[in-house]
């Protein structure tokens, strides 16, 4: 029986969003509307809330429970907000308000759809999501939860009041892979015991495989391809389908084989950093990265995996032990950061660094060719010529065509702006090279063509390179060596195909356990 | 256990913070050229009556040592001269207004009522009208309304305190004669007429200051109707009103109420031109005939009550700030 039915959906801003999106949910059933940045499948969600901004202008249809929810009463769909349909949202840090506790936020809901909202009520929900201590976490302010946790209680918001409909937009894609696994099991467990139907929205397909009965996929605002889960992954129709799941890193596809590196690039011995002399986010880290060689570094949030990429340029200082970059202490210089600023300087133009998001770790108000010569201008004593030859060079290595330099970082997309903070990174030819999540913040297919290019770029200049990353898959692709963290210390490292096919610490066998396969049949 | 633990740590802050100040206002007013003896001698000033009147203030001494006199006056009084001429300076003494012939802690006192009483009242008014402009505006942020009301922020944010206050007396109290032109009665004495002198100047002082409150409050407004958090409010089916009184406000009020605290804090050591427009002998005014007849004592003690008004008030919004964001306590 049809719950929601979806027909010739048109969303326009100043630009188009979607044109004619239909599709069809019964009762019960899980579909996932999945595509990239861009595909409108937010929106599409979105309008059916009557959460869109009054800029947009919405045509087509939206029937619920044989409601025509297009220019209905703006009343009517408050009532079903929260009330018939319940949702949940990407960011938990920031989708509960940071200043009233959770279990406050919860019982406002209830009220809100005349419910009755007792303490009871809301530890029972919070219980009914698998949070162990619902007391706790009802007094507790939204900082002081672990995203994991926060998903969970924004569930228990969200079925509050029995909806029939839940609306989950991306409901795991801000938590880490094992908090991932709990959020899809207990999804699955609600809509079995509560017989709710899913909206799902995500662009991952391993979300996707582990959730979803039936799958559309959107384009740039349109449906391409509309199949049951299972179909979709063993035979996709659609081109765009297909370049979209092989662009999913797949754990087991390819390892590298260790290299014998010819000598040590960065030397990490027994390094502590503690923030404001209290937090210890590192106790006690050695490794090394060979010279031309790829160390994949990986953890979850909070395991201290970022903190050492920060102590290694320089940006946070050494608490104890050393962190020697090409020979010199870069741990001891960043102690004394004025005293030493020579020093740390120069042992800082031997290291490049690429941050997550390209979007902000480029100067908005800079063109490319400005932002790639930046490092030149600082550490290099070149003309103006000179610089824009190098600058030159350096699109063509990262792929980008000469004729963007002038560009700003808006008008372009996310996987060339990451492409001109690698060449940045790069101006200097750096013995060392840092990529903090360099693909976290871009598109798979845009991530499958980063990996690609930093893969070939090491080859060609053969940096030692420092790779921190959350997603065991994007590490398979790259590493030659791998170092498991975990709470601020390093469990587990040796050669990548040691790590990853038979891991020896159980913390990175639950990790790669957690990891989620796109593929239907292997739901956990 | 905690909370004790920062409070002392803020208090002696505090206390540290008005030392220096002291000092500082204490070096910098006493090294000047300006003799306060030779001010006070009259003429002719024979150089035995200049000493004499120098013995007495006791500015015969290094003025180090005068320093030293004046914290310890703060805590054990003091006395200048001797016999019939003597002057007695209670505990705390900060310092005696040889011109007035008081104790400059007493004229602080006597004045302070109207001052704050100013003060208070008016922020009070452009608290509540800035904020709800602003909120007001935000909402309906495009629209005519917004408009105007930026419009008129930017028109009282210029706008002068002298010329807004000349133009209300002109048009309120001469013209329709609705209010007093000026003066000051205490509360104590009449409460009604205490409010009737005081409506004109609220007003005045309210419109100036609540234009900047607006401007803040919508900009503020505008930036958390863009979070998540609201995205939620409204997706748990939240009546628009309570998504912004209760999910916006409590998050706009965390940056308003900082600015708040301090300009109340400022607008407490004296209200000058407003004071000075009414006609009203508050802190302002006192400050102002100080500095006119080199009155170094009144100058020193008015310098640090306005200075520990400022400081209590950072207190007082730290722990406001602590009540309204539980991020800030831990």
């Amino acid at each position: 029986m049809t719950l929601l039915s979806v027909e010739d959906l048109s969303i326009a801003f100043e630009a188009e969003a979607t044109r004619g999106v239909a599709f069809e949910l019964r009762r019960g059933r899980v579909l996932a509307l999945v595509g990239e940045s861009g595909s409108g499948k937010s929106v599409s969600a979105m309008s059916i809330l009557g959460l869109l901004p009054g800029t947009a202008r919405v045509s087509g249809s939206i029937t619920f429970e044989g409601e025509q929810l297009v220019g209905a009463d703006p009343e009517r769909l408050r009532e079903l907000r929260g009330g018939r349909i319940g949702t949940v949202f990407q960011e938990p840090m920031t989708a509960f308000n940071p200043v009233f506790t959770v279990g406050n936020q919860i019982a406002e809901a209830l009220r809100t759809h005349d419910k009755p909202a007792s303490r009871q009520r809301v530890h029972d929900l919070l219980g009914l999501v698998g949070l162990d201590d619902p007391r706790r976490v009802a007094r507790s302010y939204p900082h002081q939860l672990s995203g994991g946790q926060l998903q969970r209680a924004m569930i228990a918001m969200a079925i509050s009041c029995d909806p029939v409909l839940l609306i989950a937009d991306e409901p795991t894609t801000a938590l880490d892979v094992t908090a991932q696994a709990g959020i899809l099991a207990l999804l699955r467990d609600l809509r079995e015991r509560l017989g709710m139907a899913i909206l799902l929205i995500t662009h991952d397909m391993g979300v996707v495989a582990g959730l979803a009965d039936d799958v559309v996929v959107l384009e740039k605002g349109v449906v391409v391809e509309r199949a049951p889960a299972g179909r979709l992954f063993a035979a996709p129709e659609d081109g765009y389908t297909r370049a979209l799941l092989d662009a999913v890193p797949r754990l087991g596809s390819a390892t590298r084989e260790a290299i014998e590196p010819s000598g040590d690039t960065l030397v990490l011995t027994d390094v502590v950093v503690e923030y404001s002399g209290r937090f210890r986010a590192v106790d006690g880290v050695s490794l090394t990265v060979g010279a031309g060689e790829i160390l994949g570094l990986v953890g979850e949030s909070g395991s201290g995996k970022s903190t050492i990429g920060r102590a290694v340029a320089g940006l946070v200082p050494v608490t104890a032990g050393t962190a020697l970059v090409g020979g010199a202490d870069i741990g001891r210089a960043a102690r004394h950061p004025w005293r030493r600023a020579a020093q740390l300087r120069r042992i800082r133009s031997g290291i490049g660094i690429v941050f997550q998001d390209p979007a902000s770790s480029l100067n908005p108000r800079v063109t490319v060719a400005d932002s790639i010569a930046e490092p030149l201008v600082l550490h290099r004593d070149l003309d103006a010529a000179a610089r824009g030859r190098r600058v030159a060079e350096l699109l063509d290595a990262v792929r980008l065509p000469t004729a963007l330099r002038d560009r700003y970082p808006y008008e372009m997309s996310g996987g060339q702006r990451q492409r001109v903070a690698i060449a940045r990174a790069l101006a200097l030819n750096p013995p060392l090279l840092i990529a903090d999540e360099p693909t976290s913040a871009l598109d798979v297919s845009v991530q499958a063509r980063v990996l690609e290019l930093l893969r070939s770029l090491q080859d060609e200049f053969g940096f030692a390179c420092l790779f921190i990353s959350h997603d065991l898959a994007v590490v398979e692709r790259l590493a030659h060596r791998v170092a498991v963290m975990h709470r601020g210390t390093i469990v587990e490292q040796g050669p990548a195909p040691d790590v990853l096919r038979a891991p020896e610490h159980p913390y990175t066998r639950r990790l790669l356990a957690s990891v989620l396969v796109p593929d239907p049949a292997h739901r956990g | 256990m905690r909370t004790l633990r920062f409070a002392g740590f803020r208090l002696l802050g505090m206390a540290s913070t008005l030392l220096v100040i002291s000092f500082l206002t204490y070096a910098v007013f006493y090294v000047l050229p300006a003799d306060p003896a030779r001010l006070s001698c009259g003429r002719p000033c024979t150089p035995e009556r200049l000493a004499e009147a120098s013995a007495f203030m006791g500015y015969d001494k290094p003025w180090l040592q005068q320093y030293l006199d004046f914290l310890g006056g703060i805590f054990t009084g003091r006395h200048f001269g001797a016999g019939q001429a003597a002057v007695d300076c209670a505990a705390p003494c900060f310092g005696y207004s040889f011109r007035l012939n008081e104790p400059v802690t007493q004229l602080i006192g006597e004045r302070a009522p109207v001052t704050f009483s100013i003060a208070v009242g008016a922020a009070v008014l452009w608290l509540l009208l800035g904020v709800s402009s602003g909120v007001a505006a935000a909402v309906k942020r495009g629209t005519l309304l917004d408009r105007s009301a930026m419009v008129f922020s930017t028109i009282g944010v210029s706008s002068p305190a002298y010329l807004v206050g000349l133009l209300g007396i002109l048009l309120f109290g001469f013209t329709l004669d609705m209010v007093p032109v000026g003066g000051y009665v205490p509360l104590t004495e009449s409460p009604v007429d205490w409010l009737w002198h005081l409506v004109l100047p609220w007003c005045v002082l309210a419109l100036i200051n609540a234009a900047l409150y607006a401007r803040l409050t919508r900009g503020q407004m505008i930036e958390v109707l863009g979070e998540d958090y609201i995205r939620t409010a409204r997706a748990k089916g939240l009546r628009e009103r309570r998504v912004i009184g209760r999910h916006g406000l409590r998050n706009v009020l965390i940056p308003v109420v900082t600015v708040f605290g301090l300009d109340l804090g400022l607008l407490l050591g004296g209200a000058i031109i407003t004071e000075r427009v009414f006609s009203m002998q508050g802190l302002g005014a006192l400050l102002i005939e100080a500095v006119g007849t080199v009155d170094l004592p009144v100058i020193v003690g008015m310098t640090l009550f306005a200075a520990f008004l400022v400081i209590v008030a950072n207190f007082a919004v730290d722990l406001v700030y602590g009540v309204l964001d539980p991020r800030v306590s831990r």
